[in-house]
């Protein structure tokens, strides 16, 4: 009843979320920063896409604009965020607010502050059932319950009239899962949903997280800087850094041979095969700051291989294997290294 | 009001989680009940006597009146000024004014003239101001902009000197009393409820609201006005007490309630002039104003805690703990 363009949905060869030359700039008080620059990625229904990169390189930005969450100060400057070959940059709010929820929707890092601590979580699980499918406040608790059954909440008629603060942390992602997949959207990104839990809990949601993604045939994009979470998890791999994309292909690929440095240098820097007693290697230097991103390559400051070239010429995305593509000059050098 | 789930008698109540264990089926925890709210107000001494107080001054309010006849205006020439005694029966218990006119029935007539002057002025403005507040906080930009200029248009005008210059237009009724009162109090409402909506709207679980498409008017609603309602209540009850105030003062004017009406400030401005000869004629209405917006502000303050589902466990510890009271706006400072 809210789809816009059902037809769409049978048709595999349109990617459930594609996002084309994402540019957001932030408005600071020393002037105009690109925090996000040309950003492209696509997922399809089943296939989860992890964006990876260090705090700060924009994935957060990525993941809010294509909700279309961003702050006042932030302003989406170009680019497309196709949701079902929709671009949801072009519509009117009313016609967002019925895309959000049945077909697309987030499930928020922080669990505690994104369910209102005044309301019982029964009720708050059970509003997308109120507002899109206008179903009664008995209707929508039942829903909310089956739902709370599902996420494995125990007793969950008897805790959807406890309020958030009552729940652990763990139980709160659940909650937040819940509420994100109530309307069974096409695509849930998932930012950084592990972060603020112990390495068990993880686990459990994220096998959670599969379990509901295999059941309801799910686009996932999973905004994270584990690694160790994209490897287990994710299909393919968007690397960022400084507001652009590196590098991006299939995980096990780009895992398996990094073709840019940074990704490289991320893999390194796990302490997996490190010898005992040895320093751990690590990316040197820390991102350039978003208002003084080098004219040439993002990477420049800190590259192993940087040349002449790098400061004089940004790396465009070129093809590095099947489905696979970096920016960088010189990725053919890293098979060598 | 949204918040609801009062039929709710069995969710939990303990302040931690309760389930330590995030394995499926490993909350087992017990799981009390959920407190009534008599037990509570029970447990808060202060707030039980202020809701007794305010329940008297309601029920004489409502059905004062029938009770007492035309006594409040019959008067007595040779019963002027008479002291509170115990041989005049019920009606000379506190006293006689300077008519001689039964300061007991007075003060009942005074009591429903005053709430139903107070009552409606303070709910208006408060459903208005609110309103009005939460919607330009929670949308900002330019609908902000005009509210709060409004605010302070009203604002700046002295309320004292509208109230004088629309009473002496227009005829000094009690209705024109409600609602020039709940004008000029509006922008207290406007403003607290502006701020709180402006700090919520940046929350997550709002975002998360947005997030499934939820519609501007249903987020106010259900997400910040519920969370915003205590402090209003709170400013409301303050509110109230001064609402009390401008009556008198304007009574006092002659351009409130006109006698023989009688309300508990225009009791006090009346009785001034005999206060050293007679002070039950003024003492009696102002303990009368003070009791009553102390205890509606202690039962503001119990209604906080008792209200926020975080805080509610504090009011079913064994021990008598006092609450905090509500911090006080700037703009309620006079």
């Amino acid at each position: 009843m809210t789809t816009t363009s059902p037809p769409t949905r049978s048709d595999a060869d349109t990617p459930a979320l594609d996002v084309e030359g994402l540019c957001v700039e932030l408005s600071t008080p020393s002037g105009t920063v690109r925090a996000v620059d040309g950003v492209s990625f696509s997922v399809r229904r089943g296939r989860t896409l992890a964006l990876l990169g260090e705090s700060g390189c924009g994935k957060s930005m990525t993941a809010l604009s294509v909700v279309g969450l961003l702050d006042p100060a932030a302003a989406v400057t170009g680019g497309a965020v196709r949701v079902r070959g929709d671009d949801t940059l072009r519509m009117s709010p009313a016609q967002r607010r019925r895309l959000a929820g049945p077909v697309l929707s987030i499930v928020f890092q922080d669990a505690l502050t994104a369910l209102n601590p005044v309301q019982p979580v029964g009720r708050q699980i059970g509003e997308p059932f109120r507002i899109h499918r206008r179903l009664s406040r008995r209707q929508a608790r039942e829903k909310a319950i089956e739902l709370m059954t599902r996420v494995g909440i125990p007793e969950p008629r008897q805790r959807a009239r406890s309020y958030p603060h009552q729940f652990s942390g763990g139980m709160r992602q659940r909650l937040l899962i819940a509420m994100a997949v109530a309307l069974a959207p096409d695509v849930l990104i998932a930012d950084e949903p592990t972060t603020a839990l112990d390495v068990t809990v993880q686990a459990q949601i994220m096998r959670l997280l599969r379990d509901l993604q295999d059941e309801r045939d799910m686009a996932v994009v999973l905004i994270t800087h584990d690694l160790a979470v994209v490897a287990q998890r994710a299909d393919d791999v968007v690397v960022m850094y400084a507001g652009t994309v590196v590098e991006n292909g299939p995980v096990r690929d780009v895992f398996a041979a990094p073709r840019h440095p940074y990704t490289r240098g991320l893999l390194d820097s796990v302490p997996e095969d490190s010898v005992r007693g040895r320093p751990l290697p690590a990316v040197p230097g820390s991102p350039p700051e978003l208002s003084a991103v080098p004219a040439g390559c993002v990477f420049q400051a800190r590259c192993p291989l940087v040349r002449e070239r790098c400061v004089r010429e940004r790396p465009v995305p070129r093809p590095a294997g099947e489905g696979r593509s970096a920016a960088c000059h010189f990725s053919e050098e890293l098979d060598r290294a | 009001m949204p918040r609801e789930e009062t039929d709710a008698p069995e969710a939990t109540n303990s302040p931690d989680t309760t389930d330590v264990a995030d394995a499926a089926g490993g909350a087992s925890a017990a799981r009390p009940r959920r407190p009534s709210h008599w037990r509570m107000l029970g447990r808060d001494r202060a707030a039980a006597v202020g809701a007794v107080i305010i329940a008297v001054v309601a029920l004489v309010a409502l059905f004062g009146r029938p009770a007492i006849g035309d006594r409040a205006r019959r008067q007595e020439l040779d019963a002027s000024l008479r002291p509170p005694s115990l041989d005049d029966g019920v009606y000379g218990l506190l006293g006689t004014d300077v008519l001689g006119r039964s300061m007991v029935a007075r003060l009942v007539e005074a009591t429903a003239t005053t709430l139903s002057v107070a009552v409606p002025a303070v709910l208006c403005s408060l459903a208005i101001g609110s309103a009005l507040g939460l919607w330009a906080g929670y949308h900002g930009g330019r609908r902000e902009s005009v509210a709060m200029r409004v605010a302070d248009v009203i604002l700046s005008f002295p309320s004292l000197l509208i109230a004088v210059v629309v009473l002496y237009v227009f005829s000094p009724s009690a209705l024109n009393l409600v609602l020039i009162l709940a004008v000029t109090r509006i922008p207290v409402y406007l403003r607290t409820a502006r701020a709180e909506a402006a700090e919520l709207r940046s929350r997550l679980f709002v975002d998360a609201a947005r997030t499934f498409g939820t519609p501007s008017r249903m987020i106010i609603y259900r997400h910040v006005l519920p969370i915003a309602l205590p402090t209003l209540l709170t400013v409301a009850t303050l509110d109230f007490c001064f609402v009390m105030l401008t009556e008198s003062s304007l009574s006092f004017l002659g351009i409130g309630i006109q006698p023989p009406d009688v309300s508990w400030g225009l009791m006090v401005a009346q009785g001034r002039q005999y206060l050293q000869t007679a002070w039950w004629i003024t003492v009696l209405p102002g303990l009368a104003i003070v009791l009553t917006t102390v205890s509606a502000t202690v039962l503001a303050a119990w209604a906080r805690i008792a209200t926020d589902p975080a805080q509610r466990w504090r009011l079913t510890l064994p021990k008598r703990r006092r609450p905090r009271s509500a911090p006080v706006p700037p703009e309620m400072i006079p």
